[in-house]
């Protein structure tokens, strides 16, 4: 039985007719709609790679139903530039250097983001640390992740930086 | 993944229907189900998707003082309640300590009720398992180690339960409210859970037809608000599950304990509550000696499943830690590492 979902991704409205509930979020994204940007990483909610909005709130794609996201807004990597500007995550991640084979950085950012959407952390390193431990980097780039994150909230929260 | 029907109710009697469903499931935010799925450890023929369900959403305070939490309601979105966290406070740590903030945003409160053991034999289909499959098999009779049972295990299953939620609750007295086709009933959390014995499949009371609606933390849970704590002893410290956990809490009146709470995790198929361990704290001061000697009843008859004896001391010494930070207080909501034996903020 084919299901109609109707979501809002990156700002678009977006209607799919799901052929089979086993779809998940992530390889609707990726297989069917061209969005390769969350990453397949362990497909176990482990790394972070797929990591997603939905309604503004970080999860991960891998472990998300697609038929669940009826009537909710997906925010993709692909969705966060406005008219060839970086979302200033994006900037933030290259102004520190904060990737080296880039697989993990979709995630990262989109993790990021709901980590500052959440509002709680601010820019201590320890609170950072603890709010991002759901993304792996196994190339190393942790300190200039932590750095760039710092970055965009030290800047949102008023002072300098 | 098995091939699934999938079905959203939006009301309590729709899902009801739903779940009468040969082969049918409920389902909340995915993030054990789904994944057991993944590798065929869980086959349901029907999905029903419970995070739809209007009247299982609300946080409410009563007027006896009970709060009652809606058995969709996502863990982050409890763990930030200033009800929650102004009733059980330590519940709130607990909650924040466990898995990363994407999972927490997605898991519910009855899935986390409900979730499987994380024992590696449980969700490889290949091997045996008598939790999963029914019989007395167990792979890890041979392997078991730092993930698993130290006190309540059986010879047909030594896996623990996995949650941290959990721990606090059955310290709490929480009650599980569940609806079946004989109506509303509701069980004590510690009751609900089952423990192995020689029907190891059998993991709850939840019987053909039933489902959660809710959990009570009664109105004397929040007698401990002022001096209660988790500790959660781990392998790293973000994003593990625990290796030894203790929940405890204490009410504390001219220097005296005049009543005190403790369950553990991470040692037992379902959070361990001794209350012989409690009640031998009545009239004594809040001192590391009387935390030890309630320790040792609380865990009195542990016993190795296999290359993890050092659990029975650990969980000992983290009963005595929780103890002694909980008569400093609770913890600032803001920790920077929930429940860490690391966290610098909180003294003790």
């Amino acid at each position: 039985m084919t299901q109609a979902v109707k979501f809002t991704l990156n700002g678009a409205e977006c209607a799919v007719d799901l052929d089979d509930p086993r779809v998940t979020l992530l390889d609707l994204l990726r297989e069917r709609l061209g969005l390769t940007g969350a990453k397949k990483g362990c497909d176990r909610g482990q790394c972070g790679a797929c990591t997603v909005l939905i309604d503004g709130v970080r999860v991960n794609a891998c472990l998300t139903l697609a038929v669940t996201v009826q009537g909710a807004e997906v925010v993709t990597v692909e969705g966060l530039a406005t008219q060839g500007a970086l979302h200033p995550m994006q900037q933030a991640f290259l102004d520190h250097d904060a990737l080296q084979c880039g697989f993990c950085t979709p995630g990262q950012i989109l993790s990021a983001i709901g980590l500052m959407n959440e509002g709680e952390s601010g820019e201590d390193t320890a609170r950072v640390r603890e709010g991002m431990s759901g993304n792996l980097c196994r190339c190393g780039a942790q300190p200039g992740i932590i750095a760039a994150v710092r970055q965009v909230l030290r800047a949102r929260s008023g002072q300098t930086g | 993944m098995k091939p699934f029907q999938f079905l959203r109710p939006r009301t309590l009697s729709e899902a009801a229907e739903a779940l009468r469903r040969p082969g049918a499931m409920a389902y909340g935010g995915g993030t054990n189900l789904l994944d057991l799925m993944k590798s065929h450890a869980r086959t349901p023929d029907v999905l029903v998707d419970m995070t739809a369900v209007s009247a299982l959403q609300d946080i409410a305070l009563d007027a006896a003082g009970d709060l009652r939490i809606g058995a969709a309601v996502r863990n982050a979105t409890l763990a930030r309640s200033p009800l929650l966290q102004r009733h059980s406070p330590m519940v709130a740590e607990a909650l924040l300590s466990g898995a990363s903030a994407q999972i927490r945003n997605m898991a519910t409160v009855a899935g986390n009720l409900l979730q499987e053991t994380r024992c590696a034999h449980f969700s490889n289909p290949d091997a045996g398992c008598g939790r999963r499959d029914g019989g007395q098999e167990c792979d890890a009779r041979l392997h078991a180690g730092r993930e698993h049972a130290v006190i309540g295990w059986s010879e047909s299953c030594r896996a623990v339960h996995p949650s941290d939620f959990c721990v606090p609750l059955v310290a709490l007295d929480a009650m599980v409210e569940i609806v079946g086709p004989s109506g509303l009933r509701r069980v004590a959390l510690a009751d609900f859970l089952l423990l192995p014995g020689d029907t190891p499949q059998r993991r709850t009371q939840l019987g053909a037809g039933d489902f959660i609606t809710g959990l009570i933390l009664p109105a004397a849970a929040a007698g401990f608000a002022a001096h209660g704590r988790y500790l959660k002893v781990r392998e790293r410290t973000s994003f593990a599950f625990a290796l030894v956990s203790a929940a405890a809490a204490v009410q504390i009146k001219e220097g005296r304990i005049l009543a005190a709470r403790l369950a553990l995790g991470g040692v037992a198929p379902k959070p361990w509550r001794v209350t012989a361990a409690e009640d031998c704290m009545g009239g004594r001061p809040p001192t590391a000696d009387v935390f030890r000697a309630a320790a040792e009843i609380a865990l009195s008859g542990a016993a190795a499943s296999g290359d993890n004896g050092f659990k029975i001391e650990l969980a000992k010494r983290t009963v005595v830690r929780a103890f002694e930070r909980a008569t400093v207080g609770v913890a600032p909501l803001d920790a920077a590492m929930p429940a860490s034996v690391f966290d610098t903020l909180s003294k003790a």
